[in-house]
């Protein structure tokens, strides 16, 4: 067994989502904090870290076009997770660091990985002024205006964003229920980035714009024992509406569905279970389901999401899929797709 | 048919049970001897492989600080930042147990043994009260601190989470290399701009354990070579006689209505049955020798060069598949030949002598062709071979190149000796013992190669020891060691010693990087000691008074070749700038040395104190000194060491280094005997119709058999002859070429006359051994017998 | 026609250039028949015999044996017909010197498939071998170990026996006796005999007799 091999059991609490989490549910306690319906967000503070709930992250994905109109997604994660509800300077910190970023062509996926753990510097999230970074990458900035970057051995970018709209909050204002047995996490997002930048491939540097989609999310228990992983997805129609849906699988084969719509001035309707449908119409060669069928019929939607490039898998410690996806049917669009659970 | 005919084959061999023993114990002694080195040197391999790994020793690039001392931890965080995918690094000793710090989070995939086993999780190896990891042995010597066993781990090493090695080391808030992982960012920043103290070693740097111990095991590999080649030869005479001795079985098979094609391929089986049963055999023996030899391994790694190998040998398949290999396809290679010979044998018993010397004729002319082909193409190679490769291409075409040259060059002198011969029974021996040498040659060529890898060896191992003590002498010329505790204790140690001794020369040194290569730099006090006992491999008419004046530096004989500094080039310590005014001879040291002038010293490394002293006095004070230095000061005499005991502290480490050579060469010499004993078997069954005439005439049995030894032996001189050449060119060529390439020094070649009259005459006394035997066979060999050869057509 | 020899040549390549040792040799043998060949030394006999025996190749003719011509034939279907049809009783006697004597003598048998304990038993006490069964063929005096051939070569009851001096080795009582032995159990078995001799008593023992001199049938 290698190092990465023991980090990936290490990383059970991240590996959580990707994987059937049946660890999570109990692995919570230890004096953990619990998310509570209610909770008054505060800003920036709550941008920043929260060491005392075991799982958090900053998760943007963008659908970026160069001059041509080629389409291309973005990723850039950072992810933390706590062996305990506490943070100290140096090697003892039990804060663990890893981020992942990607490009996604038509026809290529790049994919790179960091590691790191909390204490020493190489990697953390400030509030204010807001900074996320692991080694050479970063996502800094008011949350008006945001620089971030990324780097590997085969690509790199660097993007700016500029926030064309308000904070989303999902569920019950930032509480979101995952599961019938009341596991949750607070969850808001910010849809409305406007992003430009460069990025650099192997066959050279290409400058994109589009829009990026940045998630905020942290808990201590995020899914039920019964769960084993979901498929999430944040649509945005050429109507200016979004749609952020998730259905998150388990193990008796039902699932359970949470869904915000988002109207093009930031307006939120949170749908309860089984209002958002989604279902797999046909998958890729390592049986990963890249067509789907989402229906919302309180507000008509009944669409067909289609991965721009099937290959999207992410080669991480943890792999899932990540990747853009094009919408057409009642709606239009674009969006982006993760998948957990597959591998 | 095939069961009669089996019947028929093996019958053979139990109606003649010592032949079955002999190419049984012919066969386990070649794969014993080829698995026993193997086992000796796959064992030592993966011992320190295992240890090279846990540092990424020799796999992975490193930065180190230019001046060789720890790095503050955040220069990681601030390359991290930057761009650089680099992991930290804490080593050190405690206890003589290397314990090594790891960052398991940025660690290079497969560094080494932190695989830790599935049932530690890293919330265990991170944080608070991390435990280390270390196999039993060391664990064992490890207090206060919790352990975990892993076997994993290399030996006499513990591995740990880098703040936990950091504690335990007390070297909080510092680290000593940043390995450098494959497949950096792009658009990472420079290093220069964001560490500039740091500089790059490369993976394969000579200073690396890896490439230090490889040289041990060039010697040992090129041991299995040579005991391969003779294990080859032994197998092939082996069943040359198996095959000899059921020559007129086989034909009457045939003439009996046996198909050529199945008696081939019943024989084949036949062979390879017992290839498998000898193979398990050898390796079993192999196992033995190595398990014997393995200690003395051990020892001698950790003493030359500090390489830890655990002194216990694990069965590994890969040396039963090798071994096992080795017996079967040693004895393919060999058979195919009798099998050929086999399948092209006339039916009838007409063959036709005539015919059959002129194949063997052209025979000849092919392998004498193939040896000067081979030596000179060894000639070639001694004016241009500069690397391992090099230096092994020089060793193999030398041997194989004399052995195939070997049978020419004898029947040459034979052919001289006889037209030279005066009587009959002189003239009649040189010629007999010529016509013989065919089927001797194979087992001669053996002996040439034994003696020839003993010659070499025990040429290259004694320049190597005399050398040596030439060295210690040079470098431990003080009378006595002092090591002091702490700076009170050198005060008052120097105050003490100055009126009663003639000189106090205090041993300061620093680590640093000198031409790019991590060395070691030492002070040393303007005294007549460094100017009458150091010799120089080259130097300034005036090294030393250039030295001490401050301007100058001396270093070894491994900077120099491995940073390629020559005389007169300047180099550069903390921004200041020394001419290399010396290169001395530095034995056993791994890594390079350099020398300046104490005041130098003392300027640029404030921070070192001295804490070993060498004292000049007269020899005969040492012991009232030590206890009067007791009486006033309080340094017991256990801090001191005499210069006899370094030395022989030295020399036992040497001379343990040497027992495994000592045992391998006189394991080859016996399988030599073995295959000349095989060989004269061979012969004795074709032997008797040549005698018997000699006989009819009027020699007697017993003078026919003290022919026959006189013959042996004589034939061992002759080869004993031709491989005391071949043993120096050896000798040269493993002190030449491959120790410059493995070691980075080059040894003076000595010559040790009493040691090859010894091997010659233990050569000899092998060679009469193994004659012996038949030989008295001969000389008892029934009248009734050599009168046969005259009643019955052959 | 148990055994039809026609228009052989066989020529063998010496230190002093090509020698022809058969120059056109025809011969035919009925079953039961017996054949003395004679001739001098170097006149080719046991070169016709050893031809015969598919020990050698001819380099020109035929030689058929129950209609099957040999001369052409490839190695295994020579050692076929050594095994099954022809037995060869040598001068030199070539027994397995690791086999005991009942080994020996059951040998070529069971190489033939052809073993029958009893006819080896029978054989054996014909022979007078009977006490030696358990013995090594280097026990025995010559003329019990040409005994020895000649009972293996009869054991699978060959259709032709070809033996090469076969007394040659043995005094004149015992060559008498060993001699007397194999013309009986011949006809016993009514199998072609073929014998070379150089000896002119011997020869008028046989059936028939046939003289070679410088490669052909005088």
């Amino acid at each position: 067994m290698n190092v990465r091999v023991l980090l990936a059991l290490i990383f059970l609490p991240i590996g959580a989502w990707a994987q059937g989490f049946a660890g999570l549910g109990t692995m919570a306690g230890k004096g953990f904090t619990e998310p509570q319906p209610g909770k008054m967000f505060r800003f920036p503070e709550d941008h920043g870290a929260h060491p005392d709930y075991r799982i958090e992250w900053w998760y943007l994905t963008a659908n970026l076009t160069d001059a041509e109109g080629t389409p291309y997604g973005l990723q850039w994660t950072l992810f933390r997770t706590a062996m305990a509800p506490e943070e100290s300077d140096g090697w003892a910190s039990p804060q663990l660091w890893m981020g992942h970023a990607a490009v996604t062509t038509e026809t290529k996926h790049f994919v790179t990985e960091r590691l790191a753990r909390g204490g020493t510097g190489q990697a953390g999230v400030i509030a204010a002024p807001f900074s996320a970074w692991i080694d050479d990458w970063a996502l800094e900035g008011d949350w008006q205006t945001m620089q971030m970057t990324a780097s590997a051995p085969d690509f790199a970018y660097d993007m700016t964003l500029t926030a064309q709209g308000p904070l989303v909050f999902h569920g019950d204002n930032g509480f979101s229920v995952k599961s019938n047995s009341g596991q949750a996490s607070y969850y808001y997002s910010q849809p409305f980035f406007a992003i430009e930048g460069e990025l650099h491939l192997p066959s050279g540097t290409v400058a994109v714009t589009g829009n990026a989609w940045l998630d905020r999310e942290w808990s201590s228990q995020l899914l039920s024992g019964d769960q084993t992983g979901w498929d999430w997805f944040s649509l945005s129609f050429d109507s200016g509406d979004k749609l952020m849906g998730s259905r998150l699988q388990q193990t008796d084969g039902a699932d359970f569905t949470a869904a915000t719509w988002i109207t093009p001035d930031g307006q939120t309707t949170a749908f309860p279970d089984g209002a958002f449908n989604a279902t797999p119409l046909s998958a890729n060669d390592a049986d990963v389901p890249v067509v789907w069928r989402v229906t919302l019929p309180q507000r008509e939607v009944d669409v067909t999401v289609a991965a721009i490039n099937e290959d999207a898998w992410m080669t991480t410690s943890v792999p899932y899929w990540e990747g853009p996806v094009t919408v057409s049917g009642t709606h239009t669009g674009i969006g982006y797709l993760e998948m957990t659970g597959y591998d | 048919m095939t069961r009669a005919v089996l019947t028929a084959l093996m019958s053979h061999w139990w109606r003649n049970p010592l032949q079955l023993f002999t190419l049984l114990a012919g066969l386990a002694l070649a794969t014993a001897l080829w698995s026993g080195v193997q086992a000796v040197n796959a064992e030592a391999r993966a011992s320190y492989d295992a240890a090279a790994a846990t540092l990424g020793e020799g796999q992975y690039d490193r930065f180190v600080r230019r001046d060789g001392l720890p790095m503050d931890e955040q220069v990681f965080v601030e390359m991290r930042r930057a761009g650089w995918l680099v992991s930290p690094v804490v080593q050190g000793r405690l206890d003589g147990i290397r314990i090594v710090g790891v960052e398991p989070l940025t660690a290079p995939v497969g560094l080494g043994p932190v695989s830790l086993g599935q049932d530690n999780d890293l919330a265990g190896f991170l944080g608070g009260d991390t435990p280390f990891f270390a196999n039993a042995d060391t664990a064992a010597g490890l207090s206060g601190v919790d352990v975990v066993i892993s076997e994993n781990v290399a030996p006499n090493t513990a591995i740990a989470d880098i703040g936990a090695a950091q504690r335990l080391l007390d070297k909080t808030g510092v680290i000593d290399a940043l390995i450098i992982l494959p497949g950096q960012p792009i658009g990472q920043r420079a290093q220069a701009e964001v560490a500039p103290d740091l500089v790059r070693q490369v993976a394969q740097g000579g200073s690396d354990i890896g490439r230090l111990t490889d040289s041990f095991h060039l010697n040992l590999t090129a041991f299995g070579l040579l005991s391969f080649a003779v294990g080859i030869f032994i197998v092939h005479g082996a069943i040359g006689l198996a095959f000899e001795q059921r020559r007129p079985v086989v034909r009457t098979l045939r003439a009996l209505g046996v198909p050529l094609s199945r008696l081939v391929w019943l024989m084949a089986v036949e062979l390879l049955l017992f290839a498998l049963l000898a193979g398990i055999i050898g390796v079993a023996l192999g196992y033995l020798v190595a398990a014997l030899l393995l200690p003395d391994v051990a020892a001698t790694l950790r003493g030359l060069y500090g390489a830890d190998v655990a002194g216990t040998l694990q069965l590994r398949p890969s040396w039963w598949l090798s071994g096992l290999a080795i017996a079967v396809g040693g004895t393919a290679v060999a058979a195919s030949g009798a099998l050929a010979q086999l399948s092209r044998m006339p039916l009838l018993a007409a063959a036709q002598p005539r015919a059959l010397a002129m194949a063997a004729g052209r025979r000849a002319k092919v392998q004498g062709g193939l040896a000067l082909l081979l030596l000179s193409a060894s000639l070639v190679l001694m004016v241009t071979a500069d690397g391992l490769v090099g230096g092994f291409a020089l060793l193999g075409t030398l041997l194989i190149g004399a052995a195939l040259g070997l049978p020419l060059i004898l029947d040459r002198l034979l052919a001289v000796f006889s037209t030279r011969a005066k009587g009959p029974v002189l003239g009649w021996f040189w010629a007999d013992t010529r016509q013989q040498l065919p089927g001797l040659s194979l087992a001669l060529m053996a002996l040439l190669l034994a003696m020839a890898a003993n010659v070499g060896v025990s040429t290259m191992v004694s320049s190597f020891r005399l050398t040596f003590v030439g060295f210690l002498d040079q470098r431990l010329a003080s009378e006595l060691y002092i090591r002091t505790e702490d700076t009170a204790q050198s005060d008052a140690l120097i105050a003490f010693a100055e009126e009663r001794v003639d000189a106090i020369l205090p041993i300061q040194s620093a680590d640093v990087t000198l031409g790019g290569q991590p060395a070691e730099v030492f002070s040393a006090r303007d005294h007549a000691t460094y100017r009458d006992n150091w010799r120089f491999l080259q130097s300034t008419s005036d090294a030393w008074d250039q030295t001490f004046s401050g301007q100058a530096i001396v270093i070894n004989e491994q900077l120099a070749r491995r940073a390629d500094i020559a005389l007169d080039q300047v180099l550069t310590l903390q921004s200041r700038a020394f001419t290399v005014v010396g290169i001395y001879g530095d034995y056993g040291n791994p890594i390079g040395q350099a020398v300046i002038a104490e005041p130098v010293f003392e300027a640029l490394y404030p921070e070192v104190e001295a804490q070993n002293f060498g004292l000049r006095m007269d020899p005969a004070d040492v012991e009232n000194f030590l206890s009067a230095l007791e009486a006033a000061t309080g340094i017991a005499p256990t801090q001191a060491v005499d210069q006899a005991g370094i030395k022989a502290i030295s020399l036992e480490i040497f001379e343990r280094t040497f027992t495994v050579t000592t045992a391998l060469n006189i394991l080859t010499l016996a399988v030599a005997g073995f295959a000349i004993l095989m060989s004269l078997l061979t012969l004795a069954t074709m032997r008797v119709p040549q005698l018997a005439p000699a006989w009819a005439m009027g020699l007697t049995r017993r003078q026919l058999g003290r022919i026959e030894l006189a013959r042996a032996v004589m034939l061992a001189c002759l080869t004993a002859l031709v491989a005391l050449p071949l043993g120096l060119a050896l000798a040269w060529a493993l002190l030449a070429v491959v120790n410059v390439a493995a070691f980075g020094w080059r040894l003076p070649m000595y010559l040790f006359p009493a040691d090859y009259l010894r091997l010659a005459v233990f050569a000899l006394l092998a060679a009469a051994l193994a004659a012996a035997w038949p030989a008295l066979r001969l000389a008892r060999t029934p009248p009734a017998d050599l009168l046969k050869v005259f009643s019955n057509e052959r | 026609m148990l055994l039809d020899v026609k228009n052989i040549h066989k020529t063998y390549q010496t230190a002093d250039g090509p020698f022809e040792v058969l120059r056109g040799v025809d011969l035919r043998l009925g079953e039961g028949e017996t054949l003395a060949l004679t001739g001098e030394s170097g006149s080719g006999k046991s070169t016709l015999l050893h031809l015969i025996g598919g020990l050698d190749m001819p380099d020109r003719g035929a030689i058929v044996i129950n209609g099957h011509d040999i001369a052409g034939a490839d190695d295994a279907a020579r050692a076929a017909i050594r095994r099954g049809s022809v037995g060869v009783v040598f001068q030199q006697f070539n027994l397995i010197p690791s086999l005991t004597v009942a080994d020996n003598i059951a040998f070529q048998a069971r190489l033939a498939d052809k073993y029958d304990p009893q006819w080896s038993e029978a054989l054996a006490g014909t022979m007078g071998l009977a006490d030696h069964l358990r013995k090594y063929p280097e026990q025995l005096s010559g003329g019990q170990q040409q005994r020895v051939a000649i009972a293996r070569t009869l054991a699978p009851k060959p259709a032709l026996v070809l033996a090469d001096e076969p007394t040659g080795n043995l005094d004149e009582d015992t060559a008498r006796v060993v001699m007397d032995l194999m013309l009986d159990l011949a006809a016993d078995t009514g199998a072609g005999l073929l014998m070379v001799t150089h000896s002119q008593a011997l020869a008028g023992r046989l059936g028939r007799r046939l003289h070679l001199k410088a490669g052909r049938i005088a």
